[in-house]
């Protein structure tokens, strides 16, 4: 048992740590935003050089074999900058979904291309009811000849607006909330019966709402077997999840090394407004919910491997709900020990708020985990789901 | 990052696993899952058997009964001993005086003390608080007058856990009242049955008699009974506070608590089904289960840790374990009392005995009281506000 880094990992580490640093200023970042793509095209080709966009892939296809940990390393680093660029939805969500549920042929052919920076990659799945229930889909796949035929409305697809392939999911067969019957569909979003809407989300980043109206979708652009693909991409979403977590883990230490700045050098009444107990006391709060945090976030990068879909499912849901419960704690905390100037947008500590309460509200909130978990009878001692 | 343990360690968790559960008497362990109090023969049953493998002085030093262990192996014992609801040996003596005197004490005070501490044939006690003296420990007043080869201890202790049960009492005293606080206390060792003493039970909140005040008045205790140097307590004393950091969790306990509470809520009804199957008390569980396991990966992360860590530095996730270990022991107490239900009122500790036939479920009896008694776990050892100033400067330094 350790929780050391390997020397590779360590390498990396220093790596993303120090582009991060020097690339990534507050300041840095708001010129990105206001790049046409609101992200930094620079910024992506530096992560390609730097092989980030290959990490977790196998090297036959062009990647360099990283684990969740790797992962974990360079996720907890861009929570640090609040990184804007489609990572997150390209490598972790797309390729991903191509590592577990494409053909042979299909990883081929599409993860080199995510690894060399040319393609970019969303899931596109959240529907207008389905909330965090990943087996709700109501969008259609229907055989037409050879081909299928997509129809439906896809919501907040994260980077949807920038991507090159979309991966859709679709119901062939059965009920809308069924888990048996969805399909996993490779759309090229330029394709007649595509429409999509680009906006930006509260944190900065992107998202699109998408319309499939009749798209057809050739047979060698399905992922796997049609309407078995929801065990694959069960596994994709929690490790999104363990990486989401890792983010956080960076958001939040960030968020607390601001505040303990700011305590350290805001002056009133003549000193540090550190020197005041209740201001020393709710930041220490703020570290126990930052270990916290942390802890989970390894346990969450650690299970996030397991092939056992129920106890993997258990730990992350118990790692997303810590996540969730510590960053609006550490996040609330931020801003009132701030006092007016964390509410500005020309200052740090609100930006990583808002994205740490987004990343709460993405692939389930915590009551919604908390449900999860209680469902599968918690964490210790024997309890049959229910 | 790898979270599994080597075969040498699970096979070391597998062998602590089975003699906890068979060598310690189930009667005893069954008192210590209920949190019905342990009488003094439990105690030193329960260390004796430990003590004759070796296990109840772990943290000692070799020559004196301690373990070389590692700090997987010191977690897995903890772990395992307190899933097991074995009772932790008698802290006075194990975590507290026994290291105090191995590390400062001279070879006789070693010799006469060490052996007998480890098999609780001394039961020691600690005289630290005192009326006036809580968290500003070092304004302690008793004071120990030296008259030739004696000291003269005069004043009061307070809050001395077990006194009536204790042989002996390891106590602040102060020596020089001209030196600044912190200078003028040392450390001694007294025994209970020198006239002067006066124990006084002080019966806390669950009807329980764990605590007391101890008087002095003109106690004469040999100087030999000093530890270390004379005005060097205060370093000791830090030392002994020091010394325990990843047990504080209690991660073990809390886990045998989870388990229990599962237990009895299967067999509580709500409406037509087991309370367990009730999905608001599950989630009200899972919630505490979260932070726990989060707070054992943070303690597994502190015994990672202390295997590189030069002794004596401690490490900034260790500061949480006690905040958030004693935060979950109570959250864990408050959950009993909702699965007891009505049957937490009748109130059937103090009688002669046991009230025959207990009223209600027999496991009903201690859930109030133990949720009541278990609010002391954020103000001992250093209240959590306390151990918030201490975060704030040694780690946040503000």
């Amino acid at each position: 048992m350790d929780f050391d880094l390997t020397d590779e990992q360590r390498l990396l580490k220093d790596s993303v740590d120090r582009l991060i640093a020097d690339q990534y200023q507050f300041e840095q970042r708001k010129k990105y935003l206001a790049e046409p793509d609101g992200w930094s095209r620079n910024a992506w080709k530096q992560y390609t050089e730097l092989g980030l966009l290959g990490l977790p892939f196998e090297e036959k296809h062009g990647g360099f074999g990283g684990g969740p940990v790797d992962t974990m390393i360079v996720m907890e680093a861009f929570g640090r900058g609040l990184v804007l660029e489609p990572y997150f939805a390209t490598v972790i969500l797309g390729g991903g979904l191509l590592r577990r549920a494409g053909t042979p042929a299909q990883q081929q052919a599409l993860i080199p291309e995510i690894a060399q920076g040319k393609l970019k990659f969303a899931f596109a799945h959240v529907e207008r009811h389905s909330r965090y229930d990943l087996a709700d889909v109501a969008t259609t796949a229907r055989r037409d000849g050879a081909d299928w035929v997509l129809d439906g409305a896809k919501s907040v697809v994260l980077h949807g607006d920038c991507a090159d392939r979309l991966l859709v999911t679709a119901r062939v067969s059965g009920d809308r909330r069924d888990r048996t019957g969805i399909g996993l569909f490779l759309v090229d979003p330029s394709a007649a019966g595509v429409v999509r809407r680009g906006y930006p989300t509260q944190d900065g980043l992107r998202a699109a709402e998408i319309t499939l109206s009749g798209a057809r979708v050739a047979p060698g652009d399905v992922l796997g077997d049609a309407g078995a693909a929801l065990p694959a991409i069960d596994h994709v979403i929690d490790e999104a999840i363990a990486a989401l977590c890792a983010e956080a883990v960076g958001t939040m230490q960030a968020m607390h090394e601001t505040t303990l700045e700011y305590l350290k050098t805001r002056q009133q009444f003549g000193r540090p407004i550190g020197q005041f107990q209740v201001l020393q006391h709710r930041s220490v709060d703020m570290l126990v919910a930052l270990e916290q945090a942390r802890s989970m976030a390894m346990f969450a990068a650690v299970m996030a491997a397991e092939d056992d879909a129920r106890e993997r499912r258990r730990a992350m849901a118990a790692a997303k709900v810590q996540i969730g419960r510590s960053g609006r704690h550490i996040g609330q905390e931020a801003i009132q020990l701030h006092g007016g100037i964390g509410m500005t947008m020309e200052y740090n500590v609100g930006h990583y708020f808002k994205r740490m309460t987004m990343i709460d509200m993405l692939f389930g909130d915590a009551d919604t985990h908390l449900a999860t978990l209680a469902r599968l009878g918690g964490l210790f001692g024997n309890v049959r789901a229910a | 990052m790898d979270l599994n343990f080597t075969d040498e360690e699970r096979d070391f968790r597998e062998e602590a696993r089975r003699f906890f559960r068979t060598d310690i008497p189930q009667s005893i362990r069954d008192k210590v899952a209920e949190g019905e109090g342990l009488t003094k023969d439990d105690m030193v049953t329960s260390q004796r058997i430990l003590n004759a493998r070796g296990w109840a002085t772990v943290n000692w030093p070799v020559q004196w009964g301690g373990q070389s262990w590692s700090p997987v192996q010191i977690y897995m014992y903890q772990d395992e001993m307190q899933q097991a609801n074995v009772p932790t040996p008698i802290g006075f003596n194990v975590t507290m005086v026994g290291p105090v005197i191995a590390q400062f004490g001279n070879d006789e005070q070693k010799q006469r003390f060490l052996p007998k501490t480890a098999n609780a044939d001394i039961f020691w006690c600690q005289g630290f608080s005192e009326p006036g003296s809580g968290s500003d420990l070092a304004s302690l007043r008793t004071k120990a007058e030296r008259k030739g080869d004696k000291y003269i201890v005069n004043g009061q202790k307070i809050w001395t856990t077990l006194a009536q049960y204790a042989d002996w009492i390891f106590c602040l005293v102060r020596t020089d009242p001209a030196a600044k606080k912190q200078e003028g206390i040392s450390f001694i060792l007294i025994d209970m049955k020198t006239p002067g003493i006066t124990v006084r039970p002080i019966v806390t909140i669950d009807g329980g008699r764990e605590v007391n005040e101890v008087f002095f008045d003109n106690v004469e205790v040999p100087v030999e009974n000093l530890v270390g140097q004379e005005n060097k307590g205060w370093d000791y004393a830090k030392f002994l506070l020091g010394n325990e950091r990843t047990g504080i969790a209690r991660v073990g306990a809390s886990k045998a608590k989870v388990a229990r509470i599962k237990e009895l809520a299967s067999m509580e009804r709500v409406g037509d089904r087991p309370l367990i199957d009730d999905p608001r008390f599950r989630e009200k569980l899972a919630a505490v289960e979260i932070e726990l396991k989060a707070l054992e990966m943070t303690q597994l992360r502190v015994v990672a840790d202390e295997r590189k860590r030069e002794k004596g530095k401690p490490n900034p996730a260790s500061s949480i374990l006690k905040l958030k270990g004693s935060a979950i022991q109570q959250q864990l107490t408050e959950l009993l009392m909702d699965v007891v239900g009505p049957y937490i009122l009748p109130y059937q500790r103090d009688f002669d005995g046991r009230n025959e036939p207990v009223i209600g479920p027999d496991y009903a009896t201690e859930a109030a009281p133990m949720y009541f008694n278990y609010r002391k776990v954020s103000i001992y050892g250093g209240s959590n506000e306390i151990q918030r100033n201490i975060v704030a400067k040694a780690i946040l330094g503000l």
